[in-house]
């Protein structure tokens, strides 16, 4: 397909798309409107069930099999860019050298790794009550640990991440999530229903039944899927070459 | 004019995206605009979901009842997307890497040459 | 108030999402994502949703950018002769 012939589709389908759209968007409810009778049910099944961070029971309450099912897709999504990413017979593995970091930097990341950490494991263990939960707080704990190759260098890095333990970890969250799910039908209700342990004091750390849980088996599973992550597209990007001559 | 103006604007950085994809000259370009097209669709689910006057429907410090709230719905299915929708890049990512190495090239227009 | 807020930072939003698609070169455009990142954080916490602002702020501003400038740079030390002109 030549670039016109590709411009023309695109003008052709641009068009259709914005004329469609805006005469969509004039029959819409208005902007900030009053009307949202999902929303409302949803905050009403929340507090049945003593959840403080309605977003909160709306993920892993009420639709927690549909969360499950992002979360696979979170977990296909990282197996398959593991198995892409792997270090083929053509290349070879060429350690980095060591690069200075200037002192204010280095310091500056050892301090706040500890910090980052801790607000990430708190983001996670308050899911059910303020805003954050597992995925939020998945991601800043793994991106935090990554502070360390800002603030030592690649070997530091490597040595505190053993990328095998982490490929466990997103597994093992997985499997806790199912596992969770299936303690339903042994509490004698539904797949994944929030009835397997009560549902706690209202705005507290164990308020919510299963959510906490939940929420904690995201948490390592996005956690540990993003170190992986980080870890096989730094491998490609920093250590592994192709040999010459292939 | 504020009751459409938000949607509007979600479908400007969709058709933007668009636009990017189709004239990319670089596959990893290309994925970054498709992450500006998926974050239409955060504009358009949250604008959506919005209440004039509301707050965040979480009551750890806000009694039930006292003010009007925003729909949770709907921010519950841009949260888990957001996070969901970087690993699905770093999955196109790590496509576009498979591509280089293969064909030594990331130009869209090049690489379908190369299939004749 | 709230009104011109959303307004403010729905261009912001706008304003960006057509920079990083305007943007060619990638590792430029990383940078203009991580800018989009932050406006749409901030978006979100206009429109009242806190959750999605914290995970928008960890992976768009911080992630995704990351990932695509790991991802330039393999690329472009595999010795493409006609990356630096582009």
């Amino acid at each position: 397909m030549s670039r016109r012939v590709r411009m023309w589709i695109l003008a052709v389908g641009g068009l259709g798309f914005a004329a469609l759209f805006a005469a969509a968007c004039l029959r819409l409810p208005g902007f900030g409107g009053d009307s949202h009778p999902y929303g409302e049910r949803a905050v009403r099944a929340a507090l049945a069930h003593r959840t403080a961070n309605v977003i909160a029971a709306v993920n892993f309450d009420q639709r927690a099999f549909d969360t499950l099912g992002e979360e696979s897709i979170l977990f296909a999504a990282v197996l398959g860019t593991v198995v892409l990413l792997r270090q083929t017979r053509e290349e070879r593995e060429v350690p980095p050298e060591p690069a200075r970091v200037p002192l204010l930097v280095r310091r500056y990341a050892l301090v706040l790794l500890p910090v980052a950490i801790v607000v990430g494991l708190y983001v996670v263990a308050h899911g059910q009550l303020s805003p954050g939960g597992g995925f939020q707080g998945g991601v800043v704990l793994a991106t935090a640990l990554h502070l360390l190759y800002i603030g030592a260098d690649y070997h530091a890095l490597e040595r505190v991440r053993p990328v095998g333990v982490y490929e466990f970890g997103d597994a093992a969250g997985e499997g806790a999530y199912l596992v969770l799910g299936l303690a339903g039908f042994v509490a004698g209700s539904s797949f994944l229903a929030n009835s397997v342990i009560g549902h706690g004091t209202f705005n507290t750390l164990a308020s919510g039944g299963t959510v906490p849980l939940l929420n904690m088996a995201v948490g390592m599973e996005v956690a540990c899927a993003v170190v992986v992550l980080l870890a096989r597209f730094l491998d490609q990007a920093v250590e592994i070459e192709e040999e010459k001559g292939t | 004019m504020m009751s459409v103006v938000p949607y509007l604007v979600a479908g400007w950085i969709f058709l933007a995206g668009c636009y990017g994809l189709a004239t990319s000259r670089h596959l990893v370009h290309a994925v970054g605009c498709l992450a500006v097209c998926q974050s239409s669709t955060y504009v358009l689910l949250l604008a959506v979901g919005y209440r004039d006057g509301g707050t965040a429907p979480v009551f750890s410090d806000l009694r039930p009842g006292s003010r009007p709230l925003v729909d949770p719905v709907v921010q519950a299915l841009a949260l888990t997307d957001v996070v969901v929708g970087a690993t699905v890049t770093a999955l196109l990512l790590a496509l576009v890497m498979q591509v280089a190495k293969r064909h030594g090239t990331v130009d869209p227009d090049e690489l379908s040459e190369l299939r004749g | 108030m709230t009104d011109a807020l959303v307004l403010i930072s729905l261009f912001a939003v706008a304003a960006t999402a057509t920079a990083a698609v305007v943007v060619r070169d990638p590792a430029r455009q990383a940078l203009v994502l991580s800018v989009l990142g932050l406006a749409l954080a901030v978006l979100f916490t206009v429109l009242q949703a806190p959750d999605v602002a914290l995970s928008q702020l960890a992976v768009g501003s911080a992630l995704t950018p990351l990932l695509i400038l790991l991802s330039v740079r393999k690329v472009r030390r595999r010795g493409r002769r006609e990356e630096g002109e582009r």
